[in-house]
Protein backbone atom coordinates (compact mmCIF):
# COMPACT_ATOMS: atom_id res chain seq x y z
CA UNK A 1 0.00 0.00 0.00
CA UNK A 2 1.10 3.42 -0.77
CA UNK A 3 -0.81 6.92 -0.57
CA UNK A 4 -0.64 9.87 -2.57
CA UNK A 5 1.75 12.82 -1.28
CA UNK A 6 1.25 15.99 -2.72
CA UNK A 7 4.20 18.88 -2.68
CA UNK A 8 6.94 17.41 -4.76
CA UNK A 9 5.21 19.01 -8.22
CA UNK A 10 8.39 21.85 -9.18
CA UNK A 11 10.70 18.98 -7.86
CA UNK A 12 9.11 16.70 -10.21
CA UNK A 13 8.75 19.41 -13.67
CA UNK A 14 12.40 20.44 -12.63
CA UNK A 15 13.39 16.31 -12.80
CA UNK A 16 11.58 15.92 -16.19
CA UNK A 17 13.85 19.44 -17.14
CA UNK A 18 16.94 17.48 -16.52
CA UNK A 19 15.93 14.36 -17.89
CA UNK A 20 15.54 15.72 -21.00
CA UNK A 21 18.14 17.64 -21.00
CA UNK A 22 20.63 15.09 -19.69
CA UNK A 23 18.81 12.97 -22.61
CA UNK A 24 19.97 15.09 -25.21
CA UNK A 25 23.39 14.50 -23.29
CA UNK A 26 26.43 17.07 -24.56
CA UNK A 27 25.51 19.39 -27.30
CA UNK A 28 28.23 18.89 -29.19
CA UNK A 29 27.76 14.95 -30.18
CA UNK A 30 25.01 15.22 -33.23
CA UNK A 31 21.22 13.87 -32.68
CA UNK A 32 20.30 10.39 -32.90
CA UNK A 33 17.84 10.27 -35.74
CA UNK A 34 14.98 7.60 -35.48
CA UNK A 35 16.19 6.72 -39.27
CA UNK A 36 19.40 5.83 -37.49
CA UNK A 37 18.59 3.91 -35.09
CA UNK A 38 15.92 1.77 -37.05
CA UNK A 39 18.59 1.21 -39.24
CA UNK A 40 21.83 0.92 -37.00
CA UNK A 41 20.13 -0.48 -33.89
CA UNK A 42 17.89 -2.30 -35.55
CA UNK A 43 18.40 -5.42 -33.49
CA UNK A 44 17.00 -3.56 -30.42
CA UNK A 45 14.14 -2.55 -32.56
CA UNK A 46 12.76 -5.30 -32.98
CA UNK A 47 12.91 -6.68 -29.47
CA UNK A 48 11.22 -3.23 -28.51
CA UNK A 49 8.89 -4.25 -31.37
CA UNK A 50 8.22 -8.17 -29.83
CA UNK A 51 7.85 -7.23 -26.11
CA UNK A 52 5.93 -4.32 -26.92
CA UNK A 53 3.80 -6.19 -28.60
CA UNK A 54 3.47 -3.85 -31.49
CA UNK A 55 4.95 -4.18 -34.95
CA UNK A 56 5.83 -0.24 -35.64
CA UNK A 57 9.80 0.28 -36.26
CA UNK A 58 9.35 4.12 -35.60
CA UNK A 59 7.42 3.89 -32.98
CA UNK A 60 9.92 1.53 -31.34
CA UNK A 61 12.55 3.72 -32.53
CA UNK A 62 10.79 6.73 -30.84
CA UNK A 63 10.69 4.93 -27.55
CA UNK A 64 14.83 3.54 -27.54
CA UNK A 65 15.51 7.31 -27.87
CA UNK A 66 12.76 8.58 -25.35
CA UNK A 67 13.90 5.57 -23.12
CA UNK A 68 17.53 6.78 -23.60
CA UNK A 69 18.22 3.05 -24.65
CA UNK A 70 16.54 1.52 -21.32
CA UNK A 71 14.74 -0.94 -23.54
CA UNK A 72 12.43 -1.81 -20.77
CA UNK A 73 11.53 1.84 -20.43
CA UNK A 74 11.17 1.65 -24.29
CA UNK A 75 8.73 -1.20 -24.59
CA UNK A 76 6.33 0.35 -21.71
CA UNK A 77 6.35 3.35 -23.68
CA UNK A 78 5.33 1.73 -26.84
CA UNK A 79 2.62 -0.68 -24.60
CA UNK A 80 1.00 2.48 -23.52
CA UNK A 81 1.08 3.91 -26.61
CA UNK A 82 -1.12 0.96 -28.17
CA UNK A 83 -3.80 1.82 -25.58
CA UNK A 84 -4.77 4.93 -27.46
CA UNK A 85 -5.71 3.56 -31.16
CA UNK A 86 -8.88 1.46 -31.64
CA UNK A 87 -8.35 -2.21 -33.22
CA UNK A 88 -9.48 -2.69 -36.33
CA UNK A 89 -9.71 -6.01 -36.07
CA UNK A 90 -7.10 -9.40 -36.29
CA UNK A 91 -5.21 -10.35 -39.49
CA UNK A 92 -5.53 -13.57 -41.13
CA UNK A 93 -2.83 -15.96 -39.71
CA UNK A 94 0.43 -15.31 -41.22
CA UNK A 95 1.87 -18.12 -43.66
CA UNK A 96 5.75 -18.58 -42.32
CA UNK A 97 6.24 -21.80 -44.77
CA UNK A 98 5.81 -18.77 -47.63
CA UNK A 99 9.00 -16.31 -45.80
CA UNK A 100 10.59 -14.62 -48.01
CA UNK A 101 13.67 -16.03 -46.59
CA UNK A 102 16.28 -13.69 -45.24
CA UNK A 103 18.13 -16.40 -43.17
CA UNK A 104 17.24 -20.30 -42.39
CA UNK A 105 19.36 -22.92 -40.46
CA UNK A 106 18.83 -26.18 -39.66
CA UNK A 107 20.77 -28.44 -36.57
CA UNK A 108 18.60 -31.60 -37.52
CA UNK A 109 19.44 -32.15 -41.50
CA UNK A 110 22.41 -30.84 -43.12
CA UNK A 111 20.63 -31.22 -46.39
CA UNK A 112 17.36 -29.54 -46.36
CA UNK A 113 15.31 -28.45 -49.26
CA UNK A 114 16.13 -24.97 -50.04
CA UNK A 115 19.03 -24.99 -48.19
CA UNK A 116 20.93 -23.88 -45.68
CA UNK A 117 21.18 -20.06 -45.49
CA UNK A 118 23.30 -18.25 -42.80
CA UNK A 119 21.90 -14.44 -43.58
CA UNK A 120 23.26 -11.35 -41.61
CA UNK A 121 24.46 -13.50 -38.43
CA UNK A 122 26.69 -13.04 -35.81
CA UNK A 123 27.54 -16.91 -35.39
CA UNK A 124 31.03 -17.75 -36.09
CA UNK A 125 32.14 -14.23 -35.49
CA UNK A 126 35.44 -14.42 -33.02
CA UNK A 127 33.34 -11.96 -30.80
CA UNK A 128 36.53 -9.38 -30.44
CA UNK A 129 35.67 -5.99 -30.48
CA UNK A 130 36.24 -4.60 -33.89
CA UNK A 131 38.38 -1.09 -33.80
CA UNK A 132 36.90 -0.34 -37.06
CA UNK A 133 33.42 0.47 -35.74
CA UNK A 134 34.96 3.13 -33.57
CA UNK A 135 35.11 5.73 -36.69
CA UNK A 136 33.26 5.54 -39.61
CA UNK A 137 33.03 2.39 -41.05
CA UNK A 138 32.39 1.87 -45.05
CA UNK A 139 31.95 -1.96 -45.17
CA UNK A 140 32.24 -3.87 -48.36
CA UNK A 141 29.30 -4.88 -50.94
CA UNK A 142 27.88 -7.67 -49.81
CA UNK A 143 28.98 -10.50 -52.23
CA UNK A 144 26.31 -11.67 -54.73
CA UNK A 145 25.26 -15.02 -56.12
CA UNK A 146 22.04 -16.55 -58.21
CA UNK A 147 18.63 -16.17 -56.58
CA UNK A 148 16.65 -19.29 -56.18
CA UNK A 149 13.53 -19.69 -56.42
CA UNK A 150 13.58 -23.15 -54.80
CA UNK A 151 11.01 -23.85 -52.05
CA UNK A 152 12.12 -23.85 -48.63
CA UNK A 153 9.36 -25.78 -47.05
CA UNK A 154 9.10 -25.86 -42.84
CA UNK A 155 11.66 -28.97 -41.51
CA UNK A 156 8.55 -29.99 -39.56
CA UNK A 157 6.73 -30.32 -42.67
CA UNK A 158 9.29 -32.64 -44.11
CA UNK A 159 9.39 -34.88 -40.81
CA UNK A 160 5.48 -34.52 -40.87
CA UNK A 161 5.75 -36.61 -44.32
CA UNK A 162 7.06 -40.07 -42.71
CA UNK A 163 4.95 -39.17 -39.52
CA UNK A 164 7.73 -39.05 -37.33
CA UNK A 165 6.89 -35.73 -35.98
CA UNK A 166 3.09 -34.67 -33.94
CA UNK A 167 0.98 -32.57 -36.02
CA UNK A 168 0.28 -29.16 -34.76
CA UNK A 169 -2.87 -29.07 -32.76
CA UNK A 170 -5.52 -27.91 -35.12
CA UNK A 171 -8.67 -25.37 -34.77
CA UNK A 172 -11.91 -24.00 -37.20
CA UNK A 173 -10.93 -20.87 -39.28
CA UNK A 174 -13.80 -19.44 -36.76
CA UNK A 175 -12.89 -20.79 -33.60
CA UNK A 176 -12.08 -18.28 -31.03
CA UNK A 177 -8.60 -17.23 -30.32
CA UNK A 178 -7.62 -16.28 -26.60
CA UNK A 179 -6.85 -12.89 -26.27
CA UNK A 180 -4.63 -12.06 -23.05
CA UNK A 181 -4.82 -8.26 -23.99
CA UNK A 182 -9.03 -8.67 -23.12
CA UNK A 183 -9.72 -11.63 -21.15
CA UNK A 184 -8.10 -11.80 -17.40
CA UNK A 185 -6.10 -14.45 -17.59
CA UNK A 186 -7.02 -17.92 -16.21
CA UNK A 187 -5.44 -20.93 -15.42
CA UNK A 188 -4.86 -23.63 -16.85
CA UNK A 189 -4.51 -21.45 -19.84
CA UNK A 190 -4.53 -23.01 -23.58
CA UNK A 191 -1.30 -23.18 -26.05
CA UNK A 192 -2.77 -19.96 -27.85
CA UNK A 193 -3.16 -17.98 -25.09
CA UNK A 194 0.66 -19.57 -23.53
CA UNK A 195 2.30 -18.39 -26.91
CA UNK A 196 0.73 -15.06 -26.75
CA UNK A 197 2.01 -14.79 -23.58
CA UNK A 198 5.04 -16.08 -24.61
CA UNK A 199 5.59 -14.18 -27.64
CA UNK A 200 5.34 -10.52 -25.71
CA UNK A 201 7.61 -12.40 -22.84
CA UNK A 202 10.67 -10.47 -21.34
CA UNK A 203 13.80 -12.45 -23.54
CA UNK A 204 16.03 -12.25 -20.38
CA UNK A 205 13.21 -14.36 -18.43
CA UNK A 206 12.07 -16.87 -21.36
CA UNK A 207 16.51 -17.37 -22.29
CA UNK A 208 16.85 -17.81 -18.32
CA UNK A 209 13.67 -20.43 -18.38
CA UNK A 210 14.99 -22.14 -21.87
CA UNK A 211 18.33 -22.49 -20.58
CA UNK A 212 17.34 -24.09 -16.64
CA UNK A 213 14.87 -26.91 -19.38
CA UNK A 214 18.28 -27.53 -20.79
CA UNK A 215 20.12 -27.96 -17.33
CA UNK A 216 18.21 -30.81 -16.22
CA UNK A 217 15.35 -28.65 -14.47
CA UNK A 218 12.46 -30.09 -16.98
CA UNK A 219 14.57 -31.65 -19.56
CA UNK A 220 13.07 -32.32 -23.04
CA UNK A 221 15.89 -32.79 -25.20
CA UNK A 222 15.74 -30.20 -27.90
CA UNK A 223 17.34 -29.98 -31.50
CA UNK A 224 16.64 -26.81 -33.10
CA UNK A 225 14.84 -28.38 -36.06
CA UNK A 226 14.61 -24.86 -37.81
CA UNK A 227 15.30 -21.23 -37.47
CA UNK A 228 13.98 -18.71 -40.18
CA UNK A 229 13.91 -15.13 -40.50
CA UNK A 230 12.49 -13.18 -43.29
CA UNK A 231 9.49 -11.14 -44.74
CA UNK A 232 5.77 -12.66 -44.47
CA UNK A 233 2.67 -10.74 -46.31
CA UNK A 234 -0.19 -9.85 -43.83
CA UNK A 235 -4.03 -9.93 -44.72
CA UNK A 236 -6.68 -8.59 -43.03
CA UNK A 237 -10.37 -9.37 -43.80
CA UNK A 238 -11.25 -5.93 -44.09
CA UNK A 239 -15.43 -5.84 -43.44
CA UNK A 240 -15.96 -2.49 -45.64
CA UNK A 241 -13.65 -3.59 -48.89
CA UNK A 242 -15.31 -7.44 -48.07
CA UNK A 243 -12.45 -9.43 -48.83
CA UNK A 244 -8.93 -10.10 -47.92
CA UNK A 245 -6.40 -6.42 -47.95
CA UNK A 246 -2.73 -7.10 -48.34
CA UNK A 247 -1.41 -4.79 -45.23
CA UNK A 248 2.53 -4.85 -46.47
CA UNK A 249 4.87 -7.71 -45.07
CA UNK A 250 6.67 -7.60 -41.35
CA UNK A 251 9.79 -9.33 -40.58
CA UNK A 252 9.60 -12.32 -38.07
CA UNK A 253 11.69 -15.38 -36.94
CA UNK A 254 10.34 -18.84 -36.53
CA UNK A 255 11.88 -21.44 -34.52
CA UNK A 256 10.86 -24.79 -34.40
CA UNK A 257 12.54 -27.30 -31.53
CA UNK A 258 12.10 -31.19 -32.28
CA UNK A 259 11.94 -32.53 -28.81
CA UNK A 260 12.52 -35.86 -27.08
CA UNK A 261 9.72 -38.68 -27.72
CA UNK A 262 5.98 -39.54 -26.89
CA UNK A 263 4.27 -42.58 -27.06
CA UNK A 264 1.73 -44.46 -25.84
CA UNK A 265 0.12 -48.32 -25.86
CA UNK A 266 -1.66 -47.20 -29.40
CA UNK A 267 0.53 -44.62 -30.89
CA UNK A 268 3.65 -45.40 -32.00
CA UNK A 269 5.99 -43.04 -30.80
CA UNK A 270 7.26 -39.41 -32.58
CA UNK A 271 9.18 -36.29 -31.98
CA UNK A 272 7.05 -33.72 -29.93
CA UNK A 273 7.46 -29.96 -30.87
CA UNK A 274 7.84 -26.34 -29.27
CA UNK A 275 7.25 -23.15 -31.00
CA UNK A 276 8.62 -19.93 -31.22
CA UNK A 277 7.60 -16.67 -32.91
CA UNK A 278 9.21 -12.97 -32.81
CA UNK A 279 8.66 -9.57 -34.29
CA UNK A 280 12.08 -8.86 -36.32
CA UNK A 281 15.11 -11.19 -35.98
CA UNK A 282 15.31 -12.31 -32.78
CA UNK A 283 16.47 -15.68 -32.85
CA UNK A 284 17.38 -16.11 -28.81
CA UNK A 285 13.72 -14.78 -28.17
CA UNK A 286 12.95 -17.12 -30.23
CA UNK A 287 14.31 -20.19 -29.76
CA UNK A 288 13.90 -19.48 -25.88
CA UNK A 289 10.32 -19.20 -26.45
CA UNK A 290 10.52 -22.69 -28.25
CA UNK A 291 12.18 -24.56 -25.11
CA UNK A 292 9.94 -23.06 -22.70
CA UNK A 293 6.51 -23.56 -24.67
CA UNK A 294 7.96 -27.52 -24.96
CA UNK A 295 8.17 -27.39 -21.31
CA UNK A 296 4.77 -25.83 -21.08
CA UNK A 297 3.94 -28.96 -22.51
CA UNK A 298 4.62 -31.00 -19.53
CA UNK A 299 1.16 -32.08 -18.61
CA UNK A 300 -0.89 -32.39 -21.81
CA UNK A 301 2.79 -35.39 -22.81
CA UNK A 302 1.70 -36.51 -19.50
CA UNK A 303 5.57 -35.76 -18.01
CA UNK A 304 6.25 -35.02 -14.58
CA UNK A 305 5.52 -31.00 -13.67
CA UNK A 306 8.75 -30.33 -11.66
CA UNK A 307 10.32 -26.99 -13.02
CA UNK A 308 10.07 -23.64 -13.14
CA UNK A 309 9.73 -23.35 -16.97
CA UNK A 310 6.99 -26.21 -16.83
CA UNK A 311 4.75 -24.58 -14.28
CA UNK A 312 2.38 -22.33 -16.82
CA UNK A 313 1.14 -20.07 -13.50
CA UNK A 314 4.66 -19.18 -12.45
CA UNK A 315 5.92 -18.41 -16.26
CA UNK A 316 2.93 -16.76 -17.65
CA UNK A 317 2.22 -14.78 -14.30
CA UNK A 318 6.03 -13.36 -14.14
CA UNK A 319 7.14 -13.33 -17.94
CA UNK A 320 5.75 -9.58 -18.92
CA UNK A 321 8.53 -7.03 -18.31
CA UNK A 322 5.90 -4.14 -17.75
CA UNK A 323 4.22 -5.98 -15.49
CA UNK A 324 7.32 -7.17 -13.66
CA UNK A 325 9.18 -3.20 -13.54
CA UNK A 326 5.49 -1.71 -12.52
CA UNK A 327 5.91 -3.90 -9.46
CA UNK A 328 9.21 -3.72 -8.31
CA UNK A 329 9.47 -0.09 -9.21
CA UNK A 330 6.79 0.84 -7.31
CA UNK A 331 8.91 0.15 -4.26
CA UNK A 332 10.16 3.78 -5.55
CA UNK A 333 6.79 5.19 -4.35
CA UNK A 334 6.49 6.78 -1.15
CA UNK A 335 5.01 4.25 1.67
CA UNK A 336 5.32 6.63 4.42
CA UNK A 337 2.19 5.49 5.76
CA UNK A 338 2.67 2.00 5.73
CA UNK A 339 6.11 2.39 7.41
CA UNK A 340 5.09 4.31 10.35
CA UNK A 341 2.58 1.50 11.04
CA UNK A 342 5.27 -1.10 10.95
CA UNK A 343 7.76 1.40 12.73
CA UNK A 344 5.52 1.83 15.34
CA UNK A 345 4.96 -1.79 15.86
CA UNK A 346 8.57 -2.55 15.85
CA UNK A 347 9.11 -0.29 18.32
CA UNK A 348 6.13 -1.74 20.46
CA UNK A 349 7.65 -5.48 20.13
CA UNK A 350 10.77 -4.05 21.34
CA UNK A 351 10.08 -2.46 24.13
CA UNK A 352 8.19 -6.14 25.02
CA UNK A 353 11.01 -7.57 24.30
CA UNK A 354 13.16 -5.14 26.73
CA UNK A 355 10.28 -5.52 29.67
CA UNK A 356 10.48 -9.28 29.17
CA UNK A 357 13.94 -9.65 29.45
CA UNK A 358 15.24 -8.81 32.89
CA UNK A 359 12.16 -11.45 33.86
CA UNK A 360 13.69 -14.15 31.64
CA UNK A 361 17.39 -13.79 33.21
CA UNK A 362 15.90 -14.15 36.73
CA UNK A 363 13.80 -16.98 35.84
CA UNK A 364 17.07 -18.43 34.01
CA UNK A 365 19.07 -18.04 37.37
CA UNK B 1 -21.06 1.09 -43.32
CA UNK B 2 -23.52 -0.64 -45.17
CA UNK B 3 -23.95 1.16 -47.84
CA UNK B 4 -20.09 1.40 -48.41
CA UNK B 5 -19.66 -2.28 -48.20
CA UNK B 6 -22.83 -3.13 -50.88
CA UNK B 7 -21.56 -0.58 -53.21
CA UNK B 8 -18.21 -2.26 -52.97
CA UNK B 9 -19.17 -5.73 -53.55
CA UNK B 10 -21.05 -4.28 -56.75
CA UNK B 11 -17.87 -3.20 -57.83
CA UNK B 12 -16.24 -6.06 -56.88
CA UNK B 13 -18.07 -8.52 -59.87
CA UNK B 14 -16.41 -5.92 -62.63
CA UNK B 15 -12.82 -6.03 -61.55
CA UNK B 16 -11.67 -9.21 -60.62
CA UNK B 17 -10.93 -9.13 -56.70
CA UNK B 18 -7.33 -10.73 -57.43
CA UNK B 19 -6.19 -7.66 -59.39
CA UNK B 20 -6.89 -5.47 -57.39
CA UNK B 21 -5.21 -7.61 -54.28
CA UNK B 22 -2.19 -7.30 -56.26
CA UNK B 23 -2.73 -3.87 -57.39
CA UNK B 24 -2.72 -3.17 -53.03
CA UNK B 25 -0.05 -5.19 -52.43
CA UNK B 26 2.24 -3.49 -54.65
CA UNK B 27 1.35 0.21 -52.91
CA UNK B 28 1.52 -1.05 -49.34
CA UNK B 29 4.53 -2.04 -49.78
CA UNK B 30 5.69 1.49 -51.39
CA UNK B 31 6.24 4.90 -49.67
CA UNK B 32 3.86 7.49 -49.66
CA UNK B 33 6.09 9.63 -51.75
CA UNK B 34 6.87 7.27 -54.44
CA UNK B 35 3.04 6.60 -55.49
CA UNK B 36 2.69 10.09 -55.07
CA UNK B 37 4.75 11.16 -57.88
CA UNK B 38 3.53 7.98 -59.69
CA UNK B 39 0.14 9.31 -59.55
CA UNK B 40 1.33 13.15 -60.03
CA UNK B 41 2.41 12.54 -63.54
CA UNK B 42 -0.82 10.91 -64.60
CA UNK B 43 -2.13 14.57 -64.97
CA UNK B 44 -5.58 15.98 -63.67
CA UNK B 45 -7.39 12.90 -61.69
CA UNK B 46 -11.22 12.92 -61.40
CA UNK B 47 -12.80 14.19 -58.22
CA UNK B 48 -13.94 11.85 -55.51
CA UNK B 49 -15.37 12.38 -51.98
CA UNK B 50 -13.78 10.64 -48.82
CA UNK B 51 -16.27 7.82 -47.18
CA UNK B 52 -13.52 6.86 -44.74
CA UNK B 53 -11.15 10.11 -43.64
CA UNK B 54 -7.88 8.62 -43.39
CA UNK B 55 -7.67 7.49 -39.88
CA UNK B 56 -5.06 5.39 -37.70
CA UNK B 57 -5.61 1.75 -35.80
CA UNK B 58 -4.36 -1.38 -35.01
CA UNK B 59 -4.57 -5.16 -36.21
CA UNK B 60 -3.63 -7.81 -34.33
CA UNK B 61 -1.67 -9.93 -36.29
CA UNK B 62 -1.87 -13.26 -35.96
CA UNK B 63 0.19 -16.78 -36.11
CA UNK B 64 -0.26 -20.27 -36.12
CA UNK B 65 1.20 -22.75 -33.76
CA UNK B 66 3.95 -24.60 -34.94
CA UNK B 67 3.80 -22.67 -38.22
CA UNK B 68 0.56 -24.33 -39.10
CA UNK B 69 -1.93 -25.39 -36.48
CA UNK B 70 -4.01 -23.24 -34.75
CA UNK B 71 -4.19 -19.57 -34.45
CA UNK B 72 -2.63 -17.56 -31.55
CA UNK B 73 -2.61 -14.02 -30.90
CA UNK B 74 1.07 -12.81 -32.06
CA UNK B 75 1.18 -8.93 -31.44
CA UNK B 76 -0.56 -5.74 -33.02
CA UNK B 77 0.58 -3.44 -35.56
CA UNK B 78 -0.32 -0.07 -36.86
CA UNK B 79 -3.05 0.28 -39.61
CA UNK B 80 -3.55 3.24 -41.42
CA UNK B 81 -6.78 2.82 -43.36
CA UNK B 82 -8.96 5.52 -45.63
CA UNK B 83 -12.03 4.73 -48.22
CA UNK B 84 -13.68 6.82 -51.12
CA UNK B 85 -15.68 7.39 -54.03
CA UNK B 86 -14.91 8.97 -57.77
CA UNK B 87 -17.54 11.38 -58.45
CA UNK B 88 -17.95 8.29 -60.98
CA UNK B 89 -19.26 6.21 -58.40
CA UNK B 90 -16.31 4.00 -58.31
CA UNK B 91 -15.23 3.13 -54.19
CA UNK B 92 -11.49 3.09 -53.38
CA UNK B 93 -10.58 1.14 -50.23
CA UNK B 94 -6.83 1.61 -49.05
CA UNK B 95 -5.05 -0.23 -46.14
CA UNK B 96 -1.67 -0.30 -45.11
CA UNK B 97 0.82 -0.91 -42.58
CA UNK B 98 1.95 2.02 -40.38
CA UNK B 99 0.67 5.07 -39.43
CA UNK B 100 0.99 6.93 -42.66
CA UNK B 101 -2.53 8.24 -43.42
CA UNK B 102 -1.91 9.95 -46.74
CA UNK B 103 -0.57 6.79 -48.20
CA UNK B 104 -4.07 5.09 -47.12
CA UNK B 105 -5.73 7.63 -48.74
CA UNK B 106 -3.40 7.02 -51.78
CA UNK B 107 -3.90 3.53 -51.81
CA UNK B 108 -7.89 4.18 -51.64
CA UNK B 109 -7.52 6.35 -54.69
CA UNK B 110 -5.61 4.03 -56.94
CA UNK B 111 -7.84 1.26 -56.02
CA UNK B 112 -11.01 3.27 -56.98
CA UNK B 113 -8.96 4.68 -60.30
CA UNK B 114 -8.54 0.85 -60.87
CA UNK B 115 -11.68 0.05 -60.92
CA UNK B 116 -12.51 3.02 -63.15
CA UNK B 117 -12.98 1.91 -67.21
CA UNK B 118 -11.14 5.68 -67.77
CA UNK B 119 -8.23 5.10 -65.81
CA UNK B 120 -7.43 1.54 -65.16
CA UNK B 121 -4.94 1.02 -67.84
CA UNK B 122 -3.04 4.18 -66.63
CA UNK B 123 -2.94 2.98 -62.87
CA UNK B 124 -1.80 -0.19 -64.47
CA UNK B 125 1.13 0.81 -66.44
CA UNK B 126 1.84 4.11 -64.92
CA UNK B 127 1.79 3.69 -61.59
CA UNK B 128 1.95 -0.27 -60.40
CA UNK B 129 4.20 -1.66 -63.09
CA UNK B 130 6.53 0.87 -62.22
CA UNK B 131 6.62 0.53 -58.54
CA UNK B 132 6.38 -3.29 -59.30
CA UNK B 133 9.65 -3.24 -60.99
CA UNK B 134 11.00 -1.27 -58.18
CA UNK B 135 10.48 -3.55 -55.48
CA UNK B 136 11.30 -6.62 -57.85
CA UNK B 137 14.55 -5.17 -58.23
CA UNK B 138 15.20 -4.21 -54.52
CA UNK B 139 13.59 -8.06 -53.85
CA UNK B 140 16.17 -9.60 -55.96
CA UNK B 141 19.23 -8.14 -54.83
CA UNK B 142 18.32 -9.04 -51.49
CA UNK B 143 17.90 -12.89 -52.88
CA UNK B 144 21.27 -12.15 -54.71
CA UNK B 145 22.96 -11.20 -50.95
CA UNK B 146 20.72 -14.10 -49.74
CA UNK B 147 21.98 -16.90 -51.43
CA UNK B 148 25.37 -15.94 -51.35
CA UNK B 149 25.29 -17.07 -47.81
CA UNK B 150 23.57 -20.50 -48.45
CA UNK B 151 26.16 -22.79 -47.39
CA UNK B 152 27.21 -25.30 -50.10
CA UNK B 153 28.47 -28.73 -48.11
CA UNK B 154 30.92 -31.26 -49.61
CA UNK B 155 31.64 -34.27 -48.34
CA UNK B 156 35.66 -35.09 -47.45
CA UNK B 157 36.59 -38.19 -48.69
CA UNK B 158 38.55 -40.30 -46.61
CA UNK B 159 42.38 -41.52 -48.21
CA UNK B 160 42.24 -45.29 -47.49
CA UNK B 161 42.16 -46.36 -50.94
Amino acid sequence: MYVAVKGGERAIDNAHRLLADTRRGDRAVPELTLDQISEQLALGVDRVMSEGSLYDRELAALAIKQARGDLIEAIFLVRAFRATLPRFGASEPVDTGAMAIQRRISSTFKDIPGGQILGPTFDYTHRLLDPQLAGSCDPAEPASAEASDAPTPRVTDILRQDGLIEDSPVAADDAPVGDLTREPLNFPADRDLRLQNLARADEGFLLALGYSTQRGYGRNHPFAGEIRFGEVDVYFEAEDAGFAVPLGSIALTECQMVNQFKGSATEAPRFTRGYGLAFGQSERKAMSMALVDRALRASELGEDVKAPAQDEEFVMSHSDNVQATGFVEHLKLPHYVDFQSELGLLRKLRADFEQAAPQMQEAAE
Amino acid sequence: MKTVQAESSDQAAKLPVARRQAAMAVLAACEAAAIDARLGDLGALPAFTMLREPEQGLVMLRGRVGGDGAAFNLGEATVSRAALRLASGEVGFGYTLGRDRTKARLIALCDALLQSAGHAAAIETQVIAPLRAELEARRLEKARQTAATKVDFYTLVRGEG
